[in-house]
């Protein structure tokens, strides 16, 4: 007598594929596959051949040709005889000109309304949650079309700044609101030490950058030194002058001169010029973004418990360092993933900039260029990927940091 | 002791004190204020201030608003009848311009004979609506949700009613043989065929038979184009048809991208992530621009329906996402009670695991569903008129040239109201479904 543990020896039936939890994935994956490869062969195949109809191929090479349009807002050299490459490379850099600057205002005003809506003060806090509400439910769509009107219809135009008793006049001597933009000092070089412009600002912003290192190697040494011996050294003024003096240094050398606005002829000239569009986009993104912000940061201040604060005055720490060293550190893991998706939600609207006329890239490449060349595959295609590949940037970025901060449980 | 206590005491009371008011500091509105308003001096700082910024906006706006001219023909003429009244400096609002165009905001160029189909389609989908929202309506109502759609349809595009009838009547097809094919040929043939059968009849049977039965009993409504409907309408179907197409999507989808099984996992998470990466806008452009070029030559489908199928995709992989997070937030140990109960995998996750996951993500999904519904705003740019769009064809026209804040103020309060109330029904149905802590 052998006893059988084995089961019975069976070839492989067909119908195995279908009830053997074993083959039947495999089968579900094989057949998935086949259905979307031909569902894409369609699509490809569709295409070709509209494309031939429509007597078109498939080709990058208007890159490369020039783009015979103007762009009023640039950050780079550029003229009607450039390429559409550099066009497309002006408006990526408008984008993210305008990401920038929504990002870090966003995230200033979502923070003092996040903190403020948890104010005890109760008309604070009511005023707060009509700031948030009224935001988030109304489509920023209609915030940018309403700030840009209030751009254009609500302020004075330059003329109104002329004359011996002038009907506006301009704030500090400085800055200048009109309806045609806003025009803000300038600072120039006297004697700059390279030709080019912008690398002078590198060189400040390089000096900047090593200063601060330079204070967070400080910091880091006085905590050192803290640890060793229970006494913090004082290294306020210290910091100040790192973050001040080279850089101040830098710029009295190259003779650094404040080029202030001034009215010339019909116009304001001198200073920098921002064009209603931008200043218009660049608030309606950072009011409604930050109205988001506000109660990412609520949330995640309400998200640390109160046992937390408790238990670090009764360590007898003070509320300052409390804030600092156990709030916040608790707070931030919370409040960082869904805040840089928010940031990815602002770069990603403000493709919005069609409905004030700013020269995004969806405007540049995305619009005029394909307009005038009628590549709108190859130009849709280039402005997805783009965006993709930004967004795609930022949550790897978010993903690194998130692996970094997260609770290490062992 | 106690008897000498009795005369140590020359006199006990024998009858209560009455009852005092509390002292002023300590009551009503003086101690509110004080502890809510005057605490500390940062508080009287913050209230001051506040004060100020709320006295700027309201002696700005409440004027404005408050003495707002409502009968007038156009902005000139408002004008003269501000002059008249308040004044040449008076900044007061022309409301006119609602009171006269209002019917344009709220349905575009629909016939305004017809006006009384979307009026009726709106309290139809309210009564729709109601028994999927709360559960106090009465189930059997779900029936009537379930066949509102095709009415609805029909009644805003107008047409046979036999169409959307001979539509509808695939999905009960479908049900019918799923219901009968499953216990004879197994479960995963009767999904087959049961998906199977109803888009042979569709493509075979349907127009036929609508068109034979309308032979036999007209049911018509005078056709009204796509083209005509804007305004809060074109919102209102834009947002809700996606709405409900995208949630069933996006938890497809999330599924998915929680499967093992690789292929399906990884087409979910690249489709995902690159309708997630690239903006609306873009996607409306492609819809508008491209989807030709995608599909066989000649086809040629209506822009509302480009866009609500884009607007569906799009927001499908927001709510996936939304989904896979309230999966993922589950505990292992559910997924491994509905293994050891012996339920296949799709009897677990309708039992066991979506229930819980769909509770945990409804503020997500509701938030998505508001994104959706303002997101509708951008099909101005590929020319479809939503309310912003026709305020600017309002601007466009002689009469109310110029005239900007009475429309923001209007088209705001709309849109306002709508998603102001989804967001409360989110949390009055997350404050409902709250299993613990109550």
């Amino acid at each position: 007598m052998t006893t059988m543990t084995d089961p019975p020896g069976q070839g492989f039936r067909l119908s195995q594929l279908i009830y053997d939890t074993r083959y039947r994935s495999l089968t579900i994956q094989v057949v998935a596959m086949i259905v979307l490869m031909l569902l894409f062969s369609w699509l490809v195949s569709n295409t070709i051949h509209n494309l031939e109809t429509l007597g078109k191929d498939f080709d990058f090479g208007f890159l490369t040709q020039p783009s015979g349009y103007d762009i009023n807002q640039r950050l780079i050299e550029y003229d009607s005889q450039s390429t559409h490459g550099r066009a497309a490379v002006v408006g990526i850099l408008n984008t993210l000109l305008v990401a920038l600057l929504g990002c870090a205002l966003a995230t200033v005003l979502g923070v003092i309304a996040g903190v403020l809506r948890l104010s005890n003060n109760w008309l604070v806090s009511r005023l707060m949650a009509v700031y948030v509400e009224g935001f988030r439910n109304v489509p920023l769509l209609l915030w940018i079309v309403l700030i840009f009107a209030l751009m254009t219809e609500g302020t004075p135009a330059p003329s109104a700044f002329r004359g011996d008793t002038p009907s506006s006049s301009m704030l500090f001597d400085a800055v200048a609101i009109t309806n045609r933009g806003v025009y803000i000092p300038a600072v120039h070089f006297a004697s700059p030490f390279f030709a080019n412009g912008a690398l002078n600002w590198l060189l400040v912003l390089v000096v900047l950058g090593v200063s601060i290192f330079a204070i967070q190697r400080l910091r880091h040494w006085a905590t050192e030194k803290q640890e060793a011996t229970g006494d913090r050294p004082t290294t306020w003024y210290l910091i100040l002058g790192l973050l001040i003096l080279p850089t101040g240094l830098l710029m009295l050398l190259m003779g650094a001169f404040l080029d202030l606005p001034s009215l010339q002829g019909f116009n304001f000239g001198g200073g920098i010029h921002l064009r209603n569009s931008l200043i218009a986009l660049w608030l309606a993104l950072s009011l409604y973004t930050g109205a988001f912000i506000a109660e990412i940061v609520r949330g995640g201040i309400l998200a640390v418990s109160k046992g937390q604060t408790e238990a670090a005055y009764a360590l007898g720490i003070r509320p300052g360092t409390t804030m600092n060293l156990v709030i916040l550190p608790q707070a931030l893991r919370v409040i960082i993933p869904p805040l840089i998706s928010q940031y990815l939600n602002l770069t990603k609207n403000s493709s919005l900039a069609i409905a004030v006329g700013y020269m995004d890239v969806r405007s540049t490449l995305g619009g005029i260029t394909i307009n005038q060349t009628g590549r709108e595959l190859e130009g849709m295609l280039l402005l997805g990927l783009f965006y993709l590949v930004l967004s795609l940037l930022i949550s790897g970025v978010m993903n690194v940091y998130n692996a970094s901060v997260k609770l290490k449980e062992r | 002791m106690s008897d000498t206590h009795a005369q140590t005491v020359p006199f006990v009371r024998d009858t209560m004190v009455e009852e005092q008011e509390p002292p002023l500091s300590q009551s009503g509105a003086y101690k509110w204020t004080r502890e809510n308003l005057f605490s500390t001096p940062l508080n009287i700082i913050l209230t001051v201030v506040s004060l100020f910024v709320i006295w700027l906006v309201l002696s700005h706006t409440l004027p404005w608003a408050v003495l707002g001219i409502w009968d007038a023909d156009s902005l000139a003429q408002c004008r003269e009848i501000r002059d008249e009244i308040y004044g040449p400096d008076a900044s007061v609002a022309c409301w006119a311009v609602i009171a006269e165009r209002w019917n344009q905001l709220l349905f575009g160029f629909y016939p305004p004979e017809l006006y009384w189909r979307p009026v009726l389609a709106f309290v139809l989908f309210l009564a729709a609506i109601a028994p999927v929202l709360f559960a106090s309506v009465p189930r059997k109502a779900l029936w009537f949700s379930a066949a509102a759609p095709f009415v609805l349809y029909w009644l805003l595009w107008g047409g046979s009613l036999w169409g959307p009838i001979a539509v509808g009547a695939g999905f009960a097809l479908g049900a019918v043989v799923m219901r009968f094919a499953t216990p004879a040929l197994g479960a995963l043939a009767g999904v087959l065929l049961a998906i199977l059968v109803p888009l042979l009849y569709w493509f075979t049977l349907c127009a036929p038979l609508a068109g034979a039965l309308n032979a036999v009993i007209p049911l018509e409504l005078v056709d009204v184009r796509s083209n005509d409907m804007g305004g809060f309408m074109l919102a209102m179907i834009i947002g809700i048809s996606g709405i409900a197409l995208s949630l069933p999507l996006g938890i497809v989808l999330a599924l998915g991208r929680q499967s093992d099984l690789f292929i399906i996992n990884k087409c979910s998470v690249i489709f995902i992530e690159v309708i997630r990466g690239v903006p609306l806008i873009v996607w409306l452009f492609t819809a508008s621009l491209l989807l030709n070029y995608f599909l066989p030559p000649g086809t040629n489908f209506d822009l509302m329906l480009r866009v609500i199928i884009m607007v569906t995709l799009f927001s499908s992989a927001y709510i996936a996402e939304v989904v896979r997070g309230g999966l993922a937030a589950l505990p292992k140990g559910q997924y491994e009670a509905a293994d050891a109960l012996g339920l296949d995998y799709w009897k677990s996750m309708r039992l066991i695991i979506l229930p819980q996951a769909l509770k945990i993500s409804i503020p997500g999904i509701v938030n998505t569903f508001i994104g959706l519904f303002k997101d509708t705003t951008l099909v101005v740019f590929i020319g479809l008129l939503d309310p912003i769009g026709l305020s600017n064809a309002i601007r466009a026209s002689t009469d109310w040239n110029g005239i900007y804040w009475e429309l923001f103020v209007f088209i705001g309060l709309c849109f306002f109201i709508f998603c102001f109330s989804m967001g409360r029904y989110s949390l009055f149905l997350e404050k409902k479904l709250r299993r613990e802590h109550r």
